[in-house]
């Protein structure tokens, strides 16, 4: 493994001495997402492997480049797992670029996202120095969480070579009903029960103004799914979904195999907004996880409009696959709003702390 | 006790004074030694200094003001909440400001639909549960001072408790923050969408000790309140049995509430004190909550009773009632106050290690009994490994002092080696700002550096806390309660 740091290392000396971008590449499987970058490939799949999984310890510490189902089937094993359901998005898929994408799936919404589940890393800084911050223990207050900092940066700070993330038991029981209501009903019926203690593990809805289904995934004890399914029932009439194709469902959600991601080359526009919005865009077929926090919409908006419907929602709009390639950045820019337009220079001061010379500056975020 | 102020020192003072006096008035701003004294330390009581002056603002733009004035002028900031922090945190500098957001404590919004609040930094911690508690909602991160301690104290710490295992801690629980930065410029951090654009500025800004900008105003995210909770009272004959329980619990799939150890000197302290109950002829116990629908607790609690039996539990006591539950942990809670009543003197440490080195660290820490000839009670956040050694010692006697620090010292070195940290829940502050030299490289210390200068170039907010420079790393230090009184003896240490 040393060797392969050194070759890491080597990299990125010549690329500081030849004024050259490094792009950061895992399994390449999410190499759509953001914006497009440049810059001379370094790969991680060699720096791979799992380091340390001690179920007890309900964390595990893998090299970079491991391929995320090797991660996922060593958890399952052991009836763990990845609460936040990160998305592969492909076979190749690692660990390294979970992480640097920083997405999640359907747990999201009751479990937290990846960045919550973020312990500790290892990573090599833009002049090809080693870091270690955070570890392997839940509670950690020693300097500032810049572990918790890697979920999203898209390569730009830095590459990452190991990490520990924690895991959770698999639930002993899952169930998942579907429901028949329209949308402004969904948002309210699910926000609703999420404020009862009952164990909900997701929710789904799907359709448009005419109406649409919602899908509600319980995860728990035995005896709490089954009293959570009876009282759900007696407010409204459910479809209780069987184990195969309801796995089928969320795994389509999650890996957006869904025919509703597949059907039509359009835009895919990702709405992140307070999760109690009316809905919008009502005219185009819309699917909402997470409580309502997140929305997909597949249509080809106008940049400046999504941005400001999503800005009155309080959140962001982000061109999530960009299949028509307009130009422009996907992201929202932290200068549209008042608010976050302080930190742009912040995250810029932050972005240089990690790589002094910018060879991670790929384009990929704007900065 | 007041010492005299250096003219140089009086002249800064009177130019702080003129300057912040316009925009607070007479009542909100303290300057005489006698109403600065209070603020002269936080809960970590051994580490004291008068600052300049105490600003206490009611509004955000009286913060902005201030910030702005402090800017202009290179004034240093000290940012405080109630003052309950175990690390320094808020202890004042000479030439500095202490800015006190204690009296921004309204409550702005409840939302029971979306289970949110937003509040300002200065509501405490328990005020947001009592406020919310009609919606059948609370705020899950619990702090053993959260009767006293403020949410942007919490914020700034990344606060934990009892129930962070099941629950998660401060940045778990917490959506947005609104916040001011050195310029006066106000910014957001996190929000009510799930994610922003951008680096994740949040999550550094959580547990930054008041080094990169003030709070105003904290969304936070409340869970419902569970229907039932039922605590296990598992007795062991041997240490490293109870050690290895909490690794097997967790290994059979169960996250309890709330998994806390106390090893036999603890609930021996601690029954002549509150008489909790507790099985003192056992070498170990622990206290494994379970809390959820009727239903789940009953599954849950004969599961854990299980995996305690097959890890070698001698006796099992399961709570009949809520008085009999509260009781359990009155025990538990109570442990720093028994800790005082044996010793004259206690040193809380507060590391964190892997829970499969549970039973190996109380292995070496009885060695270490030995070797500095001195006693040691062990209670702890078993669930997640952090531990809270408290070294029993008598501070009028200067070597057993000299080897109370030295045996912290060994701990905390020990909590690293076995892959842990220094602090799980209290804080570097001022009081382990050395141990930070042990644990980070001199690179690491430097991003440290370069992070804190991306938020606060002139490194005016809480200058001299967290990070240590190049020539302070020296020794460690850590909490001294002197007589066993600690600041705040009302509130409940765990």
């Amino acid at each position: 493994m040393q060797v392969v740091l050194n070759q890491f290392k080597e990299q990125i000396q010549s690329a500081i001495s030849e004024q050259k971008i490094i792009n950061i590449c895992g399994g390449n499987t999410k190499n759509w997402y953001g914006d497009s970058p440049s810059g001379e490939v370094l790969n991680t799949h060699q720096y791979a492997g799992i380091l340390d999984y001690q179920p007890e310890e309900l964390v595990i510490t893998a090299c970079a480049g491991t391929p995320l189902k090797e991660v996922e089937s060593a958890l399952n094993s052991k009836n763990q797992c990845f609460p936040f359901e990160p998305p592969h998005y492909g076979e190749n898929a690692t660990i390294g670029g979970m992480v640097a994408a920083g997405l999640a799936g359907p747990g999201r919404g009751q479990f937290g996202g990846l960045r919550d589940y973020v312990l500790g890393i290892k990573m090599m800084d833009g002049n090809g120095q080693i870091l270690s911050f955070g570890g392997k223990v839940m509670k950690n207050v020693a300097g500032y969480d810049i572990s918790r900092l890697m979920p999203g940066s898209l390569g730009t700070l830095g590459l990452i070579l190991e990490v520990s993330i924690k895991v959770l038991p698999l639930p002993a029981r899952t169930e998942t009903l579907k429901f028949q209501i329209p949308a402004s009903q969904a948002i309210h019926q699910i926000n609703s029960w999420a404020s009862q203690p009952l164990p909900l593990s997701a929710s789904t809805w799907i359709g448009n103004e005419q109406g649409g289904e919602l899908w509600i995934r319980l995860a728990g004890a035995h005896a709490a799914v089954v009293a959570a399914i009876q009282k759900m029932q007696q407010l409204l009439p459910a479809e209780i979904i069987e184990e195969s194709p309801a796995n089928i469902f969320w795994a389509s959600i999650r890996e957006q195999t869904h025919p509703f991601f597949t059907h039509s080359n359009e835009n895919l526009w990702r709405f992140a907004v307070n999760p109690l919005s009316n809905p919008f865009l009502t005219e185009h077929t819309t699917m909402m996880e997470w409580f309502g926090g997140q929305r997909w919409i597949k249509a080809n908006l106008n940049r400046e409009e999504a941005q400001s419907l999503a800005s009155q929602n309080q959140g962001y709009a982000t061109l999530y696959r960009n299949n028509r390639n307009d130009s422009g950045s996907v992201f929202t820019p932290l200068t549209a709003n008042p608010l976050t337009a302080p930190l742009a220079i912040v995250q810029k001061r932050v972005q240089k702390a990690f790589d002094p010379h910018g060879i991670f500056q790929t384009g990929r975020m704007p900065y | 006790m007041n010492a005299i102020i250096p003219p140089l020192l009086k002249s800064r003072q009177d130019f702080v004074v003129d300057l912040l006096r316009p925009i607070l008035g007479e009542d909100s701003l303290l300057w005489e030694p006698e109403d600065t004294i209070p603020y002269e330390c936080d809960g970590l009581a051994a580490y004291r200094q008068m600052p300049l002056a105490v600003a206490l603002p009611h509004t955000e733009s009286q913060v902005i003001e201030i910030l702005k004035i402090c800017h202009i002028n290179q004034i240093p900031v000290v940012p405080r909440g109630a003052g309950t922090g175990l690390s320094g945190g808020a202890m004042p500098i000479a030439d500095g400001l202490v800015l006190s957001l204690a009296k921004l404590k309204k409550i702005i919004d409840i939302n029971p639909l979306a289970r949110t609040a937003t509040v300002q930094p200065g509501v405490r911690n328990l005020a947001i549960s009592e406020a919310v508690a009609k919606h059948q909602l609370y705020y899950a991160p619990d702090p053993s001072s959260q009767i006293a301690c403020t949410i942007g104290g919490n914020v700034s710490e990344n606060s934990g408790g009892v129930h962070c295992l099941k629950y998660g801690l401060t940045i778990h629980n917490v959506l947005r923050i609104r916040a001011v930065l050195i310029t006066g410029e106000v910014v957001e951090f996190g929000g009510l969408a799930p994610d922003s654009p951008g680096l994740d500025l949040f999550s550094i800004f959580i547990g930054s000790e008041g080094m990169l900008a003030l709070v105003t105003e904290v969304t936070v995210k409340l869970v419902p309140k569970p229907q039932l909770a039922k605590v296990i009272m598992a007795s062991f004959d041997d240490i490293e049995k109870g050690g290895n329980a909490v690794a097997a619990v967790i290994g059979a799939g169960i996250i309890p509430a709330g998994l806390e150890m106390m090893d036999q000197p603890a609930t021996k302290a601690v029954e002549e004190f509150v008489h909790a109950g507790y099985d003192v002829d056992a070498k170990t116990i622990l206290l494994c909550e379970s809390d959820g629908t009727p239903e789940e607790v009953a599954e849950e609690i004969e599961k854990m009773s299980l995996v305690l039996k097959a890890s070698g539990a001698s006796r099992l006591q399961i709570s009949e009632t809520e008085a009999e539950r509260l009781r359990f942990w009155s025990g538990r809670k109570n442990a720093f106050p028994a800790a005082g009543r044996v010793s004259p003197d206690y040193y809380c440490m507060d590391g964190t290690i892997p829970r499969r080195q549970i039973a190996e660290l109380l292995k070496r820490i009885k060695d270490m009994e030995s070797k500095y000839q001195l006693r040691c009670m062990n209670v702890f956040h078993a669930g997640d490994g952090n531990m809270h050694p408290l070294i029993l010692f008598n501070g009028a006697d200067h070597s057993e002092w000299r080897r109370a620090e030295d045996f912290g010292s060994e701990i905390l070195e020990t909590c690293v080696e076995l892959g842990g940290t220094i602090t799980g829940e209290h804080g570097v502050g001022i009081e382990k700002i050395n141990s930070m030299c042990v644990q980070f490289s001199e690179l690491e210390r430097n991003l440290f550096w370069s992070i804190k200068e991306s938020f606060d170039p002139l490194k005016l907010l809480n200058p001299d806390k967290a990070i240590p420079t190049l020539n302070r790393c020296a020794e460690y230090g850590r909490v001294r309660i002197s007589n066993g009184v600690m600041p705040h003896p009302e509130l409940e240490r765990f």
